[in-house]
């Protein structure tokens, strides 16, 4: 349909992120014996694009001889209108095909406040956003990401979801359907549902049955013998055998992390207990060193960008970095390809590691003690200290930073004014520590909301409140009205609260979704689209009440919209680590030390795969020992082997 | 370090044609990038390539007349040849660019921001009438003035664009509407095919004002800039980078806009 969208192009804003023909994009075979996909990112073209999952099995698929898949975006408001007027569904990128024309649009979840884009593309493509409504030709609407341990709120729009990595699911889901249609399509919609429902790590909503009793949620079970009670996500047991994206796509237009990306390892076992992403990955699979270089520099030498970055939810942590990062600077032959680390641990070490790396563009750098006392980081088991933040701090200005960017979290579990007012304090002493290096020493705190994820430690807690949020940020906002060097931002907690009912909500609060996007909430992640005023009304509406979602601390003995889903956690694993939080013990991390069964590695026959079994130097490291001035690691023998230690 | 100037023509067509100014610019320094060419970086806390575009495409048109001039290794410069040059170019650039030329400049040849002084422009006004579309025009070539209403620095100005506007063929070629060559002037001020179209008014009793030319929709107006002109101070014409002069002697894709669209740069 691309000549039926070329003449509206002019009339949109950005009408480069529409046109596809990025350097990677595949041309994918369409027939009647292949499965097409259609995998859409529930935002703009620029948010969407760099989202490497979606890339994985955009790839992963297109190599299949049974697969084909293309992608599509949100489209901005302006399109969407003259769209809606000229009558022009959803549409692919690629080949610019008509979404309806696919056997499955889905959708990446990566943050809950996309939910009402969600709904506006399903309906942009022509298809009925309940799932119940839908007839045998509809595409079938599935989702994966981060967000669909808990889908429970999308349950009634969605035909089915996967939990966990998508590398062997999609391909197991793509049999499926296959057969399914080379069969005869066989019981239709239903037939398909159930014999997906069947597929490990997929979870098909309409499979299962909830009860409550008035407002509590009783059990969620499955209509037939046949579906599992209990949804196990999926996990990749190395990711030496994924080397993918072979060949990320580079766009004609700016987006986010406009860079090349290599994943270096996926999962963590720092312990963050506010962490859902570290909870949900493990666990830890590090990606061969000599793997990451070839990525790099293939990667490099393919798409003529002058950035890598090392992702993973922790590259400091990655065995041997000094050396890859070394060999990374090295390979690309020049100093003027920049390796970028997006999360930095906060230590002297990792300083000295940036330091080696940002020869080329010093730019400022930034730290996450995400709480600012040491009582509060054992609650949320981020255990550095402060001597490690300031050894940090004093190294980088050291080293010719002069610009330092401090995150933390408020409204933390246990958390008091003390504990809020000390970020105050971290930051004006960690100005303090660059006035003996540079006149102008900056720091920017940014501080955002807290808000409680399933399947972590703190999933019974009850989030704070907006005014208590805003009362926080208040604190913090008089107490360093007059420092000199200290810039506050903050996201108005606004957002929050309906992130917090949508993450932890049970199926009613999908009316509540519906109901926002029916009254033009789209775009809601975006600060000036998202009008608080109608989620509540929304929320009221539909009989829906926030408090008891949000707001609510929660009991072991409850059912939680999830508990028929696993993230391989036991759940009375997280509830110790709920208390212990509450008694301020904090955790090691299990790859230094021996396994505290927490379910991800035993449920799954699968183990970490780390190149070394010692933490890397420098700081404390969660260990409690200061590591940086020759202490002893205190590293214990596994009682099992790793299995990757060898490789 | 002062590098070698090299200067490079390019063409955009098709679907790229919708990248703004500051995309080709991205895509340039990749696409150097990818075909190894040695283009020397700015000194200083945030190193950039020494690369210099020239007049913004008004994002949406395409191009067969698109420069840009980088500062290259100077000892790489001396052993290249144009012809594999222009060819390892467009080999890096996405479909629908295409290197059409390059050569090396003197390192006191004026930039093109400051030595281009005028465009030729193909300008396909769909659903416009030709007969309408000649009589108009011969009007506008014989006003005193040409006022067009534009916004600068977000506010509102009425300029005159009749100076600025040296010639006006209409070509009734091509279907459902009429094709315009236009050459416009680049200084003080460019202007653009759509001010251009703007700034002509139907025949008094004619049809409808609004019905034909004032306004044409965006959506409904085509332009290819043709070639881009340096006026030398003799009073001659010559283009920054002739295709037929230097690098490889070729002419730019002689094919209408339309076939390159229905040639697809998709499937």
């Amino acid at each position: 349909m691309w000549h039926q969208l070329e003449p509206l192009l002019p009339q949109v804003s950005k009408p480069a992120r529409y046109i596809g023909a990025e350097d990677g994009m595949r041309v994918p075979r369409h027939a009647p014996g292949v499965v097409s996909w259609l995998l859409t990112y529930p935002d703009t073209y620029e948010i969407g694009l760099p989202n490497q999952g979606l890339q994985i099995l955009y790839e992963i698929l297109n190599e299949r001889p049974d697969a084909a898949a293309e992608r599509a975006y949100a489209p901005w408001g302006d399109l969407e209108a003259l769209m809606r007027a000229e009558g022009l569904p959803l549409f692919s990128l690629d080949t610019h095909r008509p979404a309806p024309l696919f056997d499955v649009i889905a959708f990446n979840l990566s943050a809950e406040l996309v939910y009402t884009n969600v709904l506006n593309c399903i309906d942009l493509a022509g298809v009925a956003v309940r799932a119940a409504s839908r007839s045998d030709s509809d595409p079938l609407i599935g989702a994966g990401g981060h967000c669909t341990y808990n889908p429970e709120p999308l349950a009634d729009f969605l035909d089915f979801a996967v939990l966990g990595d998508g590398e062997e699911a999609v391909g197991d889901i793509t049999a499926v359907l296959a057969d399914w249609k080379a069969s005869g399509r066989p019981g239709g919609r239903n037939g398909v549902l159930r014999a997906l429902a069947r597929v490990p790590g997929t979870y098909v909503p309409s499979m299962y049955e909830v009860t409550y009793d008035g407002a509590r949620l009783v059990a969620v079970e499955p209509r037939h013998p046949d579906v599992p009670a209990v949804v196990e996500k999926r996990t990749v047991a190395d990711l030496a055998d994924w080397p993918y994206p072979k060949q990320q796509l580079v766009p004609l237009t700016e987006v986010v992390h406009d860079r090349l990306n290599v994943e270096v390892f996926r999962g963590c076992t720092r312990g963050c207990r506010f962490c859902q992403a570290g909870m949900i990955t493990r666990p830890v699979r590090e990606r061969p060193a000599e793997q990451v270089r070839t990525m790099v520099a293939e990667g490099l030498r393919r798409t003529g960008y002058d950035e890598v970055a090392l992702t993973s939810l922790s590259t400091a942590d990655f065995s041997g970095i000094e050396r890859v990062v070394a060999d990374t600077v090295d390979d690309a032959g020049c100093s003027q390809v920049s390796v970028s680390l997006p999360s930095l641990r906060v230590d002297a070490f990792t300083v000295g590691l940036a330091a080696q790396i940002q020869r080329a563009r010093r730019t400022g750098l930034t730290f996450a003690p995400e709480a600012g006392t040491w009582r509060m980081r054992q609650v949320i088991n981020k255990l550095i200290t402060n001597d490690d933040l300031y050894s940090a701090v004093e190294s980088a200005y050291s080293q010719g930073w002069r610009r330092m960017k401090l995150y933390f979290l408020t409204g933390l579990p246990t958390e008091t004014d003390p504990d809020t007012l000390a970020i105050a304090e971290l930051a004006r002493n960690c100005v303090a520590l660059g006035r003996a290096h540079t006149r102008s020493p900056s720091v920017t705190v940014s501080v955002g909301g807290f808000v409680p994820k399933p399947f972590t430690p703190f999933q019974w807690f009850g989030q704070n409140t907006l005014v208590e949020l805003r009362r926080k940020v208040g604190l913090l906002r008089d107490d360093l009205r007059r420092t000199k060097g200290v810039q506050l931002k903050w996201h108005d907690p606004a957002a929050s609260l309906a992130e917090g009912l949508a993450s932890r909500g049970d199926r009613r609060v999908g009316d509540v979704i519906e109901h926002v996007w029916r009254h033009g909430g789209t775009f809601q992640e975006w600060s000036e689209h998202f009008d608080l005023d109608r989620w509540q009304s929304a929320a009221e509406a539909c009989g829906v009440d926030i408090d008891a979602y949000v707001h609510r601390h929660r009991t072991f003995d409850e059912v939680l919209p999830w508990d028929h889903l696993s993230a391989g956690l036991h759940k009375d694993f997280l509830w110790q680590d709920w208390r212990d939080a509450l008694d301020e013990v904090g955790l090691e991390d299990c790859r230094w030390t021996p396994c505290y069964d927490c379910g991800a590695c035993t449920g799954y026959g699968v183990e970490h795969v780390v190149a070394s079994a010692v933490p890397p130097a420098g700081g404390s490291q969660g260990t409690g020992v200061d590591l940086s001035r020759g202490a002893e690691i205190p590293v214990r023998l596994l009682e099992r082997p790793l299995v990757g230690a060898a490789r | 370090m002062t590098g070698t100037r090299i200067r490079v023509r390019f063409a955009k067509h098709g679907k790229v044609r919708f990248t703004s100014h500051r995309d080709v610019a991205r895509i340039w320094e990749r696409s150097l990038r990818r075909a190894a060419v040695p283009v020397v970086y700015s000194a200083g806390f945030s190193p950039r390539p020494k690369i210099a575009f020239g007049l913004a495409l008004p994002t949406g048109y395409s191009s067969d007349a698109e420069y840009l001039d980088a500062e290259v290794d100077p000892a790489w410069a001396a052993g290249i040849d144009n012809e594999r040059l222009v060819g390892a170019l467009t080999a890096s650039l996405p479909t629908g660019m295409t290197t059409l030329a390059a050569a090396e400049i003197a390192s006191g040849e004026p930039s093109l921001q400051h030595a281009v002084t005028s465009c030729t422009w193909r300008i396909d006004a769909a659903g416009a009438d030709a007969t309408e579309a000649s009589e108009a025009v011969s009007r506008a070539m014989d006003a005193g003035e040409l006022l067009v209403q534009r916004e600068r620095k977000g506010r509102l100005t009425i300029d005159d664009i009749r100076p600025a506007v040296h010639a006006v063929e209409v070509q009734a070629n091509i279907t459902d509407g009429v094709r315009l060559i236009a050459e416009l002037a680049t200084q003080p001020r460019a202007v653009r095919p759509a001010e251009l179209l703007a700034s002509l008014r139907p025949p008094p009793g004619g049809r409808a004002a609004g019905e034909r030319f004032v306004p044409v929709p965006p959506s409904l107006l085509r332009a290819c800039r043709l070639h881009q002109w340096i006026t030398t101070d003799a009073g001659e014409r010559r283009e920054p980078l002739a295709v037929s002069e230097l690098g490889e002697r070729r002419e730019p894709p002689a094919v209408s806009e339309a076939s390159v669209v229905g040639a697809g740069v998709g499937p």
